[in-house]
This record gives structure tokens, C-alpha cells and sequence, in this order.
């Protein structure tokens, strides 16, 4: 570990005491001269088309200054390049409760409010579907006119070695159906946005949302307006968890209205509306065929997932392969096959939520884990320390595992719980759960192909002594702002509060591509570290040349330039940037970082690679009313494979809050809708969207594991989604301790308690798994048997590396 | 964000004068004690007064009276949190207590009241939604409807009673004062509520008032309160349990079991009442009270968890309410 001076220490927050006291401004608290509120009015049925929208009796009320409809803006825009199926307002089609059909700008909200109630839509209702199973079937009329077929807008199917053959040959092999329900991520602050159209023409726009390059691009495509006529700046978050990182329709509107009516137009949404943007966890069914040998070893796994996507696709392919990817970065599974299908439903989207696409798999995996050493007769602990992906390893469908904690995690919980005394043996109704689970440190390949950096930094350095480090990374409330500070300060040798911090704002701070899958620690911090090197090297020179002394021997410390070798000879950090911008004129520097390339080259080897995998492993102690199926967490025993903490409060704050989100997973929090009431969602509110408080929190005993890994910034990985992976799935495993009953199924709910302690089998969750379809999968051959990466298929094969040295001269000719 | 409708707002000082303005406007004009029922609700357009009378300024209506009988008057617009901090009450009426330290959160119970819980709007999964929402169903029953979309077949309004004080009060034989400009009447608790419609759940006039509590002393009774929901630290309840007993010796004369949270009404266990009287609390005694209770509840499917999941955990609480009086 380094000898660092604020990297890996308790640094307080840059921007919590400003929190604390009220002073932060999130985009609500943003008010202009002679602004416009603006409301949207949301579908009240399911699926329908559009046949008519009358604004006039709105348009003519007193304060109301301009009405939106659909067919004003007919661009259609989404995340993913492939999944391109949102208006700003829905023209032709509405598709589930909730969908906006039209807006107003007014002078105030109760105005607004009265003239969305005075808008008159007229739809023809069409057949709406909301069960995936069903949507799947071609009877079943399609909500969009693009995707695999009928309303499955994704189908996967990939095979990595012959795993029909390892589960013929296992000893034993495990068959479980377990479903995982949609949960959101009610985060604090409710969407807000403010649009402000400059006198020039001109646009600016102030969001809480946590990826404002891509709001960039989107807001560009719908409004026609250049990039660099727009201006986008993200606010500090109150809470974003996934749930602010796809383009909004009510971004959109906001800025057309403020377009339309030359005057800065703003909307905070309700709680409900909230409910209906959602990009939450996906409802996910889940099969895994696990194949076993009596010695304890995995022969082979093929797990098939059936996705609920909702209304739209949102990040929903990338949500698919990612229900499949990291099945193999935890426990050696040598053949492995995967397939999953997304299907569209008359419901809000879904999307991607703190662990995204991997946290319904990984809770399917991890009890199917306990059941099979259950099954083998052995200790559940022992059984995953004994199939342990090694480091510095490949992985049957091609992600490279650099380092990987999870030993030393495991056998951190296992000592802090006293596992190895206690399991199995706690008297009835208490028992002990073991998880480990792993995710990514950022994604691989961003959101469109390119070959650019996937983030920036810029350092700008003052003669008072200051240093401003400018970043489009979005403070959501991890600490971005913190840890790039930290990044800086601790290369230039000076305090947090000497760092001044500009961030997300697209006209002043280079890309980042925003915070989510986990990135922005490792890529910002790596930039940093670059931007920060060089600029210390420009000052080295300079300083080296007025104290006479070698460069190479110069340390920065203390907001000092010394030499190592006589400390006597030495001048302040300013005094160093005053003789460096003598030397070469205004002192600023640029970092960037963009990861390296994963060995998997078969199509959809791009969701799964990431600079370097985060692992944890978490013991839950609970005791279960077995007549009331009531469960009470009493403590929590987690690990988090980090390999440094860059500042040590706000890593504990990440995986406690993880474990906090988890917990809401585990035991109640579930997105519900009533199909036979026109779909709605069944409870739109904080207060009836049951999810923990301070008083359901049971205490937590954090370890972090560090061992820097060679891609990290000073050696970091992950904390912000990781811990939250192994959370449900121990409570699953401590219930079968307390109870003897297995509840596959999440949330684990006093229902499914009770009536798995009826069923004659000890079991609740679901029954059967459909097929899906599947007709080829794709082959890969592993490492192990030689392969290089590529599909089987040769003739794919050469098409794919045509089209491969085709896109990398495209991308060096623009 | 959601706002209030606009309303006339008045906040007289005596009771007098409100009940001559609810008198004038009848239904048009609701009281408002703490608000914590209210407002939301009117947020919501659930209601829409077109005056809104505060009873804050009218000090009369507050204050806990012990008499030297050892019964307690209780003005209805005293705070839970006052109540929650009486010694004497907690000492006295613990089920009572039990029940109003149960009410939401310590910030809400500082400006929520007992009377505005004795008196809370019932609650449903399709009423307690906004404006837009309820629109997407074509309203309900309670509010400019014409369905209970909790029981479609039927004519009446399921929503729930959720308060958590009312089935105590009716196993307390508590007493409630009305006061309208006609005068003023008195009321058994078990009484007021006996309507099994969620849209007029008291029997109280839109005129009336309510301006006193009177619980009677506890004869050497036990009493105990339960309650069914998913947080302890702030839900309403979806199944209350209220449990008196008192006893000559060992020997129980008197029992008083109320569900509350499974309809529109209490409801009395009164066949598992009566399985106790006479006998001491024994298992087995237990064990019929708790088969015996199960007959009154109907929890639908317009609360929180499953109405098999409620109907299952009438007796489990039934049984638990009685283990603790022993």
C-alpha cells in the first residue's frame, strides 16, 4: 500500500458541509427572472392510440403561456443507439400509465396544473400486456415496430464450451427457477430541471441528472440545435442510483417550452411521476442448470433469464447481456451458456439500477450456491472458497480477471461472524446467510461506439496557488467531487480545499461520461492522476532550475517543492507555479483515460469488461417468525474488495449504503401495478412503496479489503454498486438457517415465508420457466479449449474482423 | 410538487363559533386539528372543503383531565406526542398507550392529534392516490365514482379504518361528546364507528363537533394493543388488535377483543369474547378465543400485503394479544 497523505485517509467531504447546512443548490432550488412552470399530462391508460389532443380550452387560460403536443417535436431519441423509441411527448402511441402526452408552461404550478386537467385527449384503446411471458407470444400485438420479434426486443443466446455435455457428465446437477421482482430507485430528490434560453439563441440547461453528455447529445437530435449551442449542466443529485441516467422526456419539454416561449421554463416532477420514470431494477425470471461433482467442483452452468422490460428499451440490451455476464468472474464455471430474452410491457421502463442487470442473477446464483453445497454436504463458505475464480485469469466467456479479493473477503466475514461456530447451529428461527458477488469498475466500451477517451480532466493552475480541476463527472452524492480532489491534491502535494472542483457542466468541462456502471472513481481518477502528473512535471522544471537541484529528486508535499536529499532547499507550491508560468506561459493540463481492450471478440462480448472486478462477500444474522414470516436483520458482516480506498469515509459510506439499498430489496421494496385496474402502478408513493428506515437498519461491520489493483487510480476499484450484490441473496441464505425454507423469490416478504412453511417442498417462488425461443447460440470456444476469442463460426468470423479494421478507420479518418 | 386547492380558512377561539360555522356550511367545511390527515388529502383532491375551520386556537378542546374516580377526560385536539409523554396514562391505559406511541412518527404525532386519529379519513390503495392517478381508473366509490374498485360486484365503499386508537377505545368502553349548535351528545366509541361503509365511516353529522374523550376507569383490567405492517418505524396499521380482559382471581368476567384495519369498521370478536368468559387463561382457552376470531375479518386487497396474508394473522395476533395479558 501507498505512503499516501490524503489518498485511503477520513477526508470530509468538499461538498458536505454546504449539504449540511442547506446551501447546495439542486437544480428545484434554481429560480430565474420571469420563469414558466411547466406540467406534463401522463397517459391514464395503458396502451393507446393517440387520436386526437385539443390544447385550445388550456392555451386560453389566463397564465398560460404556450401548450407542447407530440407532433411538435417527431424526433425520437433513447440512450442506447439501437434503442431509439422515446418522444418527447407521445405522438401516435401511448404505452403504459404514466407516459406524457402533452405539456404546459405557465405562471405558476397551480396554473399549470389546472391546464394540463383542461387538455382533451382523445385515444383508441389497444390490447395492453403485462406479463412478459405473454408479451413473448405472437398473438400478442407489438408496442413498438422494432426488436427481435413481437414484443421481445432482445433475445441473447451464447454458449462458451459444450455445456450440455459437462451437466450429462456432473455428478449432480441443480435446477432452480427463481424470480426476481422490479424495485426503483427512490432516491431523495425528485427529477428536476430548469431551461434558460439566452438572448443569442442559445440554450442552457440545468438538470438533476447524472449523465449529462448524453443528455447533451439527446437534447441536440430532438431540438435540432447544435451541440455547441447547448449547454448542459448536471447539479449535484440528491440521490441517483441509475435512476437519472437516461435522456427525459421532461427535459426535453422543459427546454422546447423554454424555446417556444423565450422564457426559462422549469419542472420539478412529483413523487409519482417519479414512480413513472423509473429506469428501475428489471422484473427478471430466472432458470440455472448448475452441474456438479461429488469433489465439490461446477462442471458447467446455463442460466436463462426473462427480462420485463417495460414501455421502452432505455438501457435495456445492455440490462439483457449484463443478466448473463458476470455469472463466471466469482466461482470457476470451466463451460458456460447463456441466454436471455427482453420483452416490451404496458409498464414504466425499466432500466439500469445500482448493480444493473447483475444483481437479479447474482441473487439466483448465490442461493443456488448454498444449495448445492447443501446438496454436496458441505459448508457453504468452504464450497465457494474451494471454486474461487483465480486472479490474472480468463474466464469461459472471455473477461479478464485482474486482481480479485474475494478469498480474503470471505474469510474476513466468515471470522467477524464466527461462521464456522455458528452456522447451522443457532437455535430455530435465527440463522446466518452467506453471499459473495462481484461487479464492474466501470464498463469496458462506452454507450456509443467510439475510440475517444471515456473521461477528461483539465487542470488549471493559478499564481494565488490554486488549482481548479474541471470534469464532466456528476457528484450524485458518491463523492465524485471528493475523490477528484483528492486525486489532484494528492499528486501536486497540496490540501483538498486548494483543489477547486468544476464539474458536468458541458460547455466548461471536458467528457465524462457520467456516473454510472461504476466509473467514475477509476477512469476521472486516472485522468486526474495524468493531468496532475503533467502539471507537477512543469513545475518540477521550473522549480528544478531555481533551486538548482536534479529534477528527478524533487518531492511535493505539504504545499511545498523540496528536495529530498536537503528539505532546506525548497519553495512554496505557488512560489513553483509563479517560476513555471515565467517559464512556459499559463500553466494547464489535460488527462484522460479510456480502458483496455478485453480478449473477448464475439458479438456481445461488449457488456462485461471492465478495467478490473470489485468483489464482497457479506454474512446477514436475522431471526424469522415462523407464524408471521416477519424477519428482523440483527447485524451485517461485509467485505468490499476495493483495492484502495481513495478516501476511507466515503467507501464505508458507499458499501453501508449498499448494503441499506439491499436490505429494501431484500425484504420489501417491489414496483407493483394492477393489470386488471387499466395497469396502474399500484402504490406511487414514499409512503406506500415500503422501503426501509433508520429503524429497519440493523448495525453493519464493514471490512475493506485493499490490495491495489494495477488499473485503479493509486490502485482503486469499485464501491458504489458491489456491496449491494450479496445482500438479498444472504438474507435468503440466513432464512434457510433460521427456518429450514427456501424463498426464491425477492423480496423475501412475510407471504412467501409462510407460505413456503405450508408448501410440503419448504419452498416459495415461482414454478415453471418458459421457453424462450432460442434457436442457435452463439458458440465460443473458452481459452481452455483453444479459442481465441472470436465465434466459431469462421465465416462470421472473418466478416466481424473486416467490419472491426473498417470502424478503426472510420474512427481515425473523423 | 403537489399543492393544496385554495380555501377559505377560519381559526375561531371557541367552539361555539365553529360549530355555528359547520353548522352554516355543513359538508362544505371540514375541521382541521393537526392536519397531518387533511392536507394530504386535499393535496391529493381527495377533498375539496371550500372552507377550512382550525381548531388551534380553540384551547378548550385541549387538555388531559384526570378524575378522582381515576377516569380521564381527554380534550381532542391534545397532541399524541403530550399523550405519549403522560406517565400516568402509560401507567394507567397501556394498550392506549401502546397504540398512540404506534401512530406515525415522532414529528407527525407532535402535530397530530387523538381526535383527528379517532377521526381519520379510511384509507385505500385506490383513494389515497392523486388526482391524475385516480382519473386512470375512472374514480371510486368514496370519491366521484361509481365503483369500489376493492370489491367491484358490490354497492359499498370498502376503505379502511386505520386508526390505531379506535379499537382500543371501544375495548376501553370509551366515551365520545359531540357538540353541534343543537347541543350536545354523548356516544359509545363501539357505537360511532358501527358503519360498515368506508365513505361514512362515523356516525357523526357534518354539524357535530368533537370536543371530549372520556375513558372510564380500568377495573384492575389487562389491556393490550397489536399491529400488523411492514415498518415499525412508520406505517399504518393494516390489522390492529385490541385485547381487555378482567378477571375475579384467575377467573375472566369480562373480555373485549376488536380487530380494526380489515374493513371499513371495527369489528368485535365477540364469539371470542364470550369463549372466555369464565374460564381462566389457560392454552386452551387461548386456542378457541384465537380459532373464534377468525369469522369477522374481510381484509381485501386494498392495503398494504395480501388480504390471505391479513385474514391468516387475525388469529396469530389474536393468540399473541392474549399470551401477553396472562
Amino acid at each position: 500500500m501507498g505512503d499516501y497523505r490524503i489518498i485511503g485517509r477520513k477526508q470530509t467531504k468538499v461538498d458536505g458541509l454546504a449539504k449540511s447546512l442547506g446551501a447546495t443548490k439542486y437544480a428545484d432550488d434554481l429560480f430565474l427572472p420571469r420563469m414558466l412552470h411547466v406540467k406534463l399530462l401522463r397517459a391514464d391508460v395503458a396502451h393507446a392510440r393517440v387520436v386526437s389532443i385539443d390544447v385550445s380550452a388550456a392555451a386560453a387560460m389566463p397564465g398560460v403561456h404556450a401548450t407542447l403536443v407530440g407532433s411538435e417535436l417527431p424526433e425520437k431519441f433513447g440512450i442506447l443507439p439501437v434503442s431509439q423509441d422515446e418522444h418527447t411527448l407521445c405522438p401516435d402511441t401511448v404505452r403504459f400509465v404514466g407516459d406524457p402526452v402533452a405539456a404546459v408552461a405557465a405562471v405558476d404550478e397551480d396554473t399549470a396544473f389546472e391546464a394540463i386537467q383542461a387538455i382533451r385527449v382523445e385515444y383508441e384503446p389497444l390490447p395492453a400486456v403485462f406479463d412478459p411471458a405473454v408479451a413473448m407470444r405472437n398473438d400478442v400485438p407489438a408496442l413498438h415496430d422494432y426488436g427481435d420479434d413481437g414484443n421481445v426486443h432482445k433475445r441473447v443466446s451464447m454458449e462458451f464450451g459444450d455445456v450440455d455435455g459437462a451437466l450429462a457428465g456432473a455428478d449432480l446437477v441443480l435446477d432452480d427457477t427463481v424470480f426476481f421482482q422490479g424495485n426503483t430507485h427512490l432516491a431523495m430528490e425528485q427529477h428536476a430541471t430548469l431551461a434558460n434560453p439566452e438572448p443569442d439563441g442559445r440554450l442552457t440547461v440545468w438538470s438533476s441528472t447524472q449523465t449529462p453528455h448524453y443528455l447533451h447529445k439527446a437534447m441536440s437530435k430532438v431540438l435540432g440545435l447544435k451541440p455547441a449551442r447547448i449547454r448542459i449542466i448536471a447539479c449535484p443529485n440528491g440521490g441517483g442510483f441509475g435512476g437519472k441516467s437516461d435522456p427525459f422526456n421532461h427535459e426535453l419539454a422543459v427546454a422546447a417550452l423554454a424555446l417556444k416561449t423565450g422564457r426559462p421554463c422549469k419542472i420539478c416532477l412529483t413523487r409519482e411521476e417519479v414512480f413513472y420514470c423509473h429506469r428501475g431494477r428489471h422484473p427478471v425470471l430466472m432458470n440455472s442448470r448448475m452441474g456438479l461433482n461429488k469433489d465439490g467442483s461446477i462442471t458447467g452452468l446455463h442460466f436463462q433469464s426473462l427480462l420485463d422490460g417495460g414501455a421502452y428499451g432505455s438501457y435495456g440490451v445492455a440490462s439483457t447481456y449484463y443478466t448473463g455476464a458476470l455469472q463466471t468472474v466469482t466461482y470457476r464455471v470451466p463451460v458456460y451458456r447463456f441466454d436471455g430474452v427482453r420483452t416490451f410491457t404496458n409498464k414504466p421502463p425499466c432500466g439500469p439500477k445500482r448493480g444493473h442487470g447483475t444483481v437479479q442473477p447474482r441473487f439466483a446464483l448465490e442461493i443456488q450456491m448454498d444449495k448445492a453445497a447443501h446438496a454436496l454436504g458441505l459448508d457453504p463458505a468452504a464450497f465457494r472458497l474451494a471454486n474461487l475464480q483465480p486472479p490474472d485469469s480468463v474466464t469461459a466467456n472471455w473477461l479478464k480477471i485482474r486482481t480479485m479479493g474475494l478469498r480474503k473477503c470471505t474469510e474476513k466475514v466468515i471470522e467477524a461472524s464466527g461462521w464456522n461456530d455458528r452456522y447451522g447451529k443457532l437455535p430455530r428461527g435465527h440463522g446466518l446467510g452467506l453471499a459473495c458477488s462481484s461487479y464492474i469498475t466501470g464498463a469496458g466500451l462506452p454507450i456509443y461506439w467510439n475510440r475517444m477517451p471515456h473521461s477528461g480532466v483539465q487542470l488549471k493552475l493559478d499564481r494565488g496557488g490554486g488549482v481548479t480541476a474541471f470534469c464532466g463527472a456528476t457528484d450524485i452524492g458518491q463523492g465524485s467531487d471528493t475523490v477528484l480532489a483528492a486525486c489532484v491534491a494528492e499528486i501536486l502535494g497540496i490540501e483538498l480545499l486548494d483543489v477547486h472542483v468544476c464539474v458536468s457542466d458541458t460547455t466548461l468541462t471536458p467528457v465524462d461520461l457520467g456516473s454510472y456502471s461504476s466509473r467514475v472513481t477509476l477512469m476521472m481518477g486516472n485522468a486526474a492522476i495524468q493531468a496532475a502528473e503533467r502539471a507537477r512535471d512543469l513545475l518540477a522544471d521550473a522549480a528544478a532550475e531555481k533551486l538548482e537541484v536534479p529534477k528527478g529528486r524533487l518531492v511535493f508535499a505539504d504545499n511545498t517543492v523540496l528536495d529530498s536529499e536537503d528539505p532546506e532547499r525548497s519553495m512554496s507550491f505557488q512560489q513553483a507555479i509563479v517560476f513555471a508560468e515565467a517559464k512556459f506561459g499559463t500553466i494547464g493540463t489535460v488527462g484522460s483515460y479510456t480502458p483496455p481492450k478485453t480478449p473477448g471478440r464475439y458479438r456481445g462480448a461488449g457488456v462485461g469488461p471492465t478495467p478490473t472486478y470489485s468483489y464482497s462477500a457479506c454474512v446477514v444474522e436475522l431471526h424469522a417468525d415462523e407464524d408471521t414470516g416477519r424477519v428482523d436483520v440483527d447485524r451485517i458482516w461485509i467485505a468490499h474488495d476495493i483495492g484502495q480506498a481513495i478516501n476511507h469515509y466515503l467507501a464505508i459510506g458507499q458499501v453501508e449504503g449498499g448494503v441499506y439499498m439491499g436490505l429494501g430489496e431484500a425484504l420489501m421494496e417491489e414496483m407493483a401495478y394492477r393489470p386488471r385496474r387499466a395497469g396502474v402502478h399500484k402504490i406511487p408513493s414514499m409512503l406506500e412503496y415500503k422501503s426501509p428506515t433508520t429503524m429497519e437498519m440493523p448495525p453493519v461491520e464493514t471490512f475493506l479489503i485493499e490490495d491495489p489493483d494495477p488499473e485503479g487510480p493509486f490502485g482503486a476499484k469499485e464501491a458504489g454498486q458491489g456491496p449491494l450484490l450479496p445482500v438479498m441473496p444472504a438474507v435468503a441464505n440466513a432464512v434457510f438457517d433460521a427456518l429450514g425454507v427456501r424463498v426464491d423469490q425477492c423480496p423475501i416478504t412475510p407471504e412467501l415465508i409462510v407460505q413456503a412453511m405450508e408448501n410440503p417442498d419448504k419452498r416459495s417462488g415461482p414454478k415453471s420457466y418458459p421457453d424462450l425461443r432460442i434457436e442457435k447460440p452463439v458458440r465460443v470456444k473458452t481459452a481452455e479449449e483453444g479459442g481465441d476469442g472470436y465465434e466459431v463460426d469462421q465465416v462470421r468470423k472473418k466478416k466481424q474482423l473486416a467490419r472491426e479494421r473498417r470502424t478503426d478507420e472510420q474512427k481515425t479518418t473523423q | 410538487m403537489m399543492r393544496l386547492p385554495t380555501f377559505a380558512y377560519n381559526a375561531p377561539a371557541d367552539a361555539a363559533e365553529i360549530t355555528r360555522i359547520l353548522h352554516e356550511e355543513g359538508p362544505a367545511a371540514q375541521v382541521v386539528a393537526g392536519g397531518t390527515d387533511l392536507f394530504p388529502n386535499m393535496k391529493r383532491r381527495q377533498v375539496e372543503p371550500e372552507t377550512v375551520v382550525s381548531l388551534y386556537r380553540a384551547t378548550a378542546l385541549r387538555g388531559i383531565e384526570w378524575d378522582t374516580d381515576g377516569s380521564l377526560r381527554i380534550g381532542p385536539t391534545e397532541t399524541l406526542r403530550a399523550l405519549e409523554r403522560d406517565a400516568r396514562l402509560k401507567e394507567d391505559f397501556p394498550a392506549l398507550h401502546a397504540a398512540i406511541v404506534s401512530i406515525s412518527t415522532p414529528l407527525l404525532r407532535s402535530t397530530g392529534t387523538l381526535g383527528g386519529n379517532l377521526c381519520l379519513d379510511t384509507r385505500c390503495q385506490y383513494l389515497n392516490q392523486n388526482y391524475e392517478w385516480r382519473r386512470a381508473i375512472n374514480h371510486c366509490l368514496k370519491c366521484t365514482g361509481d365503483t369500489c374498485w376493492t370489491a367491484p360486484g358490490g354497492t359499498k365503499c370498502w376503505a379502511v379504518n386505520s386508526s390505531d386508537s379506535v379499537p382500543v377505545m371501544i375495548a376501553m368502553g370509551a366515551k365520545l361528546v359531540l357538540q353541534s349548535t343543537e347541543g350536545e351528545r354523548e356516544v359509545d366509541a363501539e357505537d360511532f364507528y358501527d358503519i360498515e361503509d368506508g365513505r361514512d365511516w362515523l356516525k357523526k353529522r357534518p354539524d357535530e363537533l368533537l370536543t371530549g374523550i372520556r375513558i372510564p376507569k380500568q377495573n384492575g383490567s389487562r389491556s393490550t394493543y397489536m399491529k400488523l405492517r411492514r415498518r415499525d418505524a412508520f406505517d399504518f396499521p393494516v390489522l390492529g388488535v385490541a385485547a381487555t380482559l378482567e378477571t375475579d382471581g384467575d377467573v375472566i368476567t369480562e373480555a373485549k377483543i376488536v380487530l380494526n384495519s380489515v374493513g371499513p369498521a371495527p369489528v368485535r370478536c365477540t364469539e371470542a369474547e364470550q369463549s372466555l368468559i369464565g374460564k381462566k387463561l389457560t392454552d386452551e382457552a387461548i386456542e378457541e378465543a384465537k380459532d373464534l376470531s377468525r369469522k369477522g375479518a374481510k381484509p381485501l386487497d386494498n392495503t398494504d400485503y395480501l388480504p390471505n396474508y391479513r385474514k391468516k394473522m387475525v388469529p396469530v395476533f389474536v393468540k399473541r394479544a392474549l399470551l401477553s395479558l396472562r
